[in-house]
């Protein structure tokens, strides 16, 4: 029993919980919600936010947090809209041009948390503000993108039963998510970075590379910002400076209401794939309902993120507890540091010696 | 005499840089220095700075005890367009000028005090905590102004932008009043020093019996009650409450100013008073762009480089650092 639902599975347990809940609530309202078109549809809309909740999923259980994906993704649709229309570059060559530039971004970012030894949280906020000034400077007006290979990539699409179709850029999404998942629980490198999370301190007395991994998690979540700019400019064919402003926050939200501890070292991107399905079935529901304003939207989603936030702490604090009385079935399970993530040491520790 | 030279002493790094800033601006708007007196208030350039920067030097007066605690307020900008929402629907209800003011000026407590309970007493990250506020925030705002942007024309509560006390413009006093009560409160009393221990070791000063609990509610609540204070100017000045834009993103400005204040962001250090002229910093950076005929935009650039460099200098590994890369310079030197 203390296997299968302990600390880091609850939260999951919780946010699926959730999921059903609310999806029963549509479909008993709306039964045409219930369709594949609709389920199409919500990945579509949601692609971006979805390939920015991968990003900000491996940053967290870093023990990260990055402000900045929201400025990214408007800097790389700016971008790539002059790179294609101003400069006449195939679209292909725009693709990686901006990928790796938003890599590199990242990098400098991580470089910047690792050695600065700053907050990231201030140092991304600081990235943020230079991505969007640069942005803006390229250009405040919309930039419509007029491309031929373009318009077959933004039509590009799988059709499903019942009048529903799957498009390139969900597509693109559910790949990145399973690319992820294989990232952050199949590799050294994730390992590593459940380990800095976990306690950041311990990771470096083991032998990890924390300035490393600090630079490739920012550079990740960069590069998949980018990759989402790319995504939201083939899903409005057309690049805008402010695209993306204040995403970062939903992405956050999707990543905590999908059962990431914001202290790092617990989580996993099955969970925030569930949170932005969340997040977007809500949308849906008050657009189908009609007469709610879409803010609405905001409200319920602060009340799932303190919900959220409120079960993980009440969970953390029980199991510290039951950590600190030191007896029970699932003592080796438990940390002896009531300050650390406790579910980090099993997650961590079960990875690290099969990936060395 | 001696108290006040010290001060200024430490707050050298700002001072050069309003200094840097105003001249830009008199560099690109010759004249700008002048002041004159006109219908019993002053007018002029530094004027302006003053009078628009009062929010964000609001805001920084109650952020800065925040960040000293190691906490941080996301919701400020949040918190200033619900107190706003609040006043410009009390006067359209019918309600007297100073009871929607009150009830302003509570809105911003008893978001403040969500903040604060949030992290004082179920602990949870000062960034998650007030991250909650900052998104469903917006979401109220509109709730109270039903998705409108709610105009008044209630004299008195726009006189809260437009008035004028002792020639300068209502708000600047408000602000430079705000920033003094508070320095006085956390410098002439030992709140200050609570606060500080707080944020350099929790513990420590628990066991030393501070009431880390209280403090750290504290400094939350009094961050509200500056926001709701931004909020009624901001409303007060565009004569009507916008709930999607009033406050946006000017928590960001109020951290930066914090930050280049020379406040920690590890906690444990702050000055209320260079707080404010990292606000006027700020804002004298907006003005002289803008002046200037530049592109806005590039004030966000600008604002980044600034953070940067103040992040770089107060990186505890930028010391040892910059000594390492003299000391190979010097050898350098020497070898050739």
């Amino acid at each position: 029993m203390g296997r299968i639902v302990n600390t880091r599975t609850l939260p999951l347990l919780a946010t699926v919980v959730v999921f059903v809940l609310i999806y029963a609530v549509c479909a008993v309202q709306y039964p045409a919600m219930l369709g594949l078109r609709v389920m199409g549809n919500l990945l579509t809309d949601n692609a971006f936010l979805g390939i920015l909740a991968v990003g900000m999923t491996v940053v967290v259980v870093a023990g990260g947090i990055d402000l900045s994906v929201g400025a990214v993704m408007g800097l790389t649709t700016v971008a790539l809209a002059r790179l294609i229309e101003g400069a006449g570059l195939p679209p292909a060559l725009a693709f990686a041009l901006v990928l790796a530039l938003g890599g590199l971004f990242g990098a400098g970012v991580g470089a910047a948390v690792h050695y600065l030894k700053a907050p990231a949280f201030i140092v991304t906020l600081t990235a943020m503000f230079l991505a969007r000034g640069c942005a803006l400077l390229i250009s405040t007006d919309s930039i419509p993108i007029h491309n031929a290979a373009y318009d077959i990539l933004a039509g590009a699409a799988l059709a499903l039963p019942g009048g529903g179709r799957l498009t390139l850029v969900a597509g693109i999404m559910l790949l990145t998510f399973l690319a992820g998942g294989i990232l952050l629980h199949g590799t050294r490198f994730g390992a590593q970075v459940f380990a800095l999370g976990g306690n950041g301190h311990f990771a470096q007395l083991m032998g990890i590379n924390t300035g490393r991994t600090t630079i490739l998690v920012h550079a990740f979540c960069s590069l998949m910002a980018a990759l989402a700019g790319i995504v939201f400019s083939l899903y409005t064919r057309s690049g805008y400076a402010l695209t993306g402003t204040g995403v970062e926050l939903d992405a956050i939200a999707a990543v905590v209401i999908g059962g990431t501890l914001l202290t790092g070292g617990v989580g996993g991107v099955a969970g925030s794939f569930i949170g932005v399905l969340i997040q977007g079935l809500i949308l849906t529901w008050i657009t189908f309902d009609g007469t709610l304003s879409s803010w609405w939207t905001k409200i319920a989603i602060g009340a799932l993120l303190f919900l959220f936030i409120a079960v993980q702490r009440l969970i953390l604090v029980a199991s510290a507890r039951y950590g600190r009385s030191g007896a029970g079935p699932a003592a080796p399970n438990t940390p002896n540091q009531a300050t650390s993530a406790p579910a980090s040491r099993p997650s961590s520790g079960a990875a690290a010696p099969s990936a060395s | 005499m001696n108290a006040v030279i010290q001060r200024l002493k430490a707050a050298r790094p700002q001072l050069a840089l309003l200094v840097l800033a105003l001249l830009v601006n008199v560099f690109v708007a010759p004249g700008f220095l002048d002041l004159r007196l006109q219908d019993g208030r002053l007018f002029g350039g530094l004027i302006d700075i003053l009078n628009r920067g009062a929010p964000v030097m609001l805001l920084a007066v109650g952020m800065a005890p925040v960040i000293a605690t190691r906490g941080i307020d996301l919701s400020v900008g949040v918190i200033m367009a619900i107190s706003g929402a609040v006043a410009a629907a009390g006067v359209n209800a019918g309600l007297a000028w100073p009871a929607a003011i009150l009830a302003a000026l509570g809105t911003g407590l008893a978001c403040g005090l969500w903040n604060g309970l949030l992290v004082a007493v179920f602990r949870l990250q000062p960034i998650v905590a007030t991250l909650i506020l900052m998104v469903a925030g917006r979401g109220i705002a509109q709730l109270i102004t039903e998705g409108r942007i709610l105009t008044f024309t209630e004299p008195h509560l726009i006189a809260v932008a437009g008035a004028t006390l002792a020639a300068l413009p209502l708000p600047v006093v408000l602000a430079l009043a705000a920033a003094g009560l508070t320095g006085l409160l956390v410098r002439a009393t030992a709140l200050g020093l609570f606060v500080e221990a707080v944020g350099t070791n929790p513990r420590s000063s628990r066991l030393a019996g501070v009431h880390t609990g209280l403090v750290l509610g504290a400094v939350y609540v009094w961050s509200g009650l500056m926001a709701a204070l931004a909020g009624l100017i901001a409303t007060a000045d565009i004569k009507g409450a916008d709930a999607n834009n009033a406050g946006l993103w000017l928590e960001l400005d109020a951290i930066l100013a914090v930050v280049i204040g020379g406040t920690s962001l590890y906690g444990g250090r702050f000055s209320i008073g260079r707080s404010v002229l990292g606000a006027l910093v700020l804002q004298a950076m907006r003005t002289a762009i803008l002046r200037a005929g530049l592109p806005p935009e590039l004030n966000l650039v600008l604002m980044a480089l600034v953070v940067a460099a103040v992040l770089t200098q107060q990186s505890p590994a930028f010391r040892p650092m910059a000594t390492r890369l003299m000391a190979r310079l010097k050898n350098k030197e020497a070898r050739a």
